[in-house]
């Protein structure tokens, strides 16, 4: 049985949209970055101060409140937590190269489009890391 | 008319806004807002091997969300290329300074130019930042089983333990990054 399902070109409009969003809002530049986790300026922290509480709000009352366009309950899986030491080791390690190359995951691919296609590689790399977590899963606490 | 098109957002539009993709694509059908579980649906379709990590139905189970990654790539094109911003980004005095006196010589763009260029990859600094850099993204976002959106906005969204342990992670990564690691490497000089 197939999920009802939207079409994908649904997706592309909505990835379009977040694009511009995170490059008009300056998300992606390595300088924001750089001011943001040197606590130098306002800019980054405004965008998580209203980005969070809007995407709390709307998702609670959503969970509470709405269904989804074909009518089903809104439902999102929940993260294990287990030791929690996946989420410390590897959120520090994420933003170890997040300060680095000045790039989540989403910017990466929004400056591969902006001009900067020294990205690919970068993204390239990204892949590989992503890779050799696959190949260490089963030895690494979880 | 066409600075406002190419003006940047401040962070009062654009917050509420960035916010708004999770309930979105909640509502389009339990899609869960992530960018980073796109770089195991491409290790799952370019090179899988035998890991049971890239061993599913990437075509299932990521499809939309490697539609969704196209089109950040195409919105960035739209935004950064044809409304691109034509001003040095507006950080701080003291940012500007600090980068500066760490060597960060071209500040006029999205982000370094000097630094984030092919010809960079010719040197040990350029290396590790870029290459360095993206390898550890791409391995703590897998490690961490989610990234700034799936967990920082998605799983916060959620109200989930797990998503808010993660997000404080992020941060301390990245100001370790900031303080030690970035000096450190950009002193290896060009």
């Amino acid at each position: 049985m197939r999920p009802r399902t939207i079409g994908l070109w649904v997706y592309l409009v909505v990835g379009i949209a977040f694009g511009v969003v995170i490059t008009k809002a300056e998300v992606i530049s390595w300088f924001r970055i750089q001011e943001m986790f040197r606590f130098q300026g306002w800019h980054m922290f405004g965008i998580f101060a209203t980005a969070l509480p809007t995407a709390i709000l709307s998702v609670q009352v959503m969970k509470r409140r709405a269904r989804t366009v074909h009518g089903e309950p809104i439902h999102l899986a929940p993260k294990q937590m287990g030791s929690g030491l996946r989420y410390v080791i590897g959120g520090v390690v994420f933003g170890l190269g997040w300060a680095l190359v000045g790039a989540c995951p989403g910017p990466l691919f929004a400056l591969l489009g902006s001009g900067v296609p020294v990205m690919a590689p970068v993204l390239a790399s990204a892949l590989a890391g992503t890779w050799v977590y696959g190949l260490l899963r089963p030895s690494l606490p979880h | 008319m066409p600075d406002l098109l190419t003006a940047p957002w401040p962070w009062y539009v654009a917050g509420p806004l960035l916010g708004l993709f999770a309930p979105l694509l909640l509502w389009l059908g339990n899609r869960p807002f992530g960018v980073s579980s796109n770089l195991r649906h491409l290790c799952a379709a370019i090179y899988p091997r035998n890991l049971m990590h890239f061993r599913y139905d990437w075509k299932q189970e990521g499809s939309w969300n490697l539609m969704f990654v196209l089109g950040i790539v195409f919105g960035g094109v739209i935004a950064g290329v044809l409304l691109r911003n034509p001003d040095p980004i507006a950080i701080s005095d003291a940012t500007r300074e600090t980068l500066t006196a760490l060597g960060v010589r071209d500040l006029t763009g999205l982000v370094p130019d000097d630094l984030f260029a092919f010809s960079s990859l010719m040197t040990l600094r350029g290396v590790l930042i870029l290459l360095g850099g993206g390898f550890l993204v791409g391995l703590g976002t897998a490690y961490a089983g989610g990234c700034t959106s799936g967990h920082g906005i998605t799983g916060v969204a959620d109200l989930q333990p797990a998503s808010f342990v993660a997000l404080a992670a992020f941060f301390a990564g990245g100001v370790a990054g900031t303080y030690v690691l970035l000096p450190l490497l950009l002193g290896i000089g060009g």
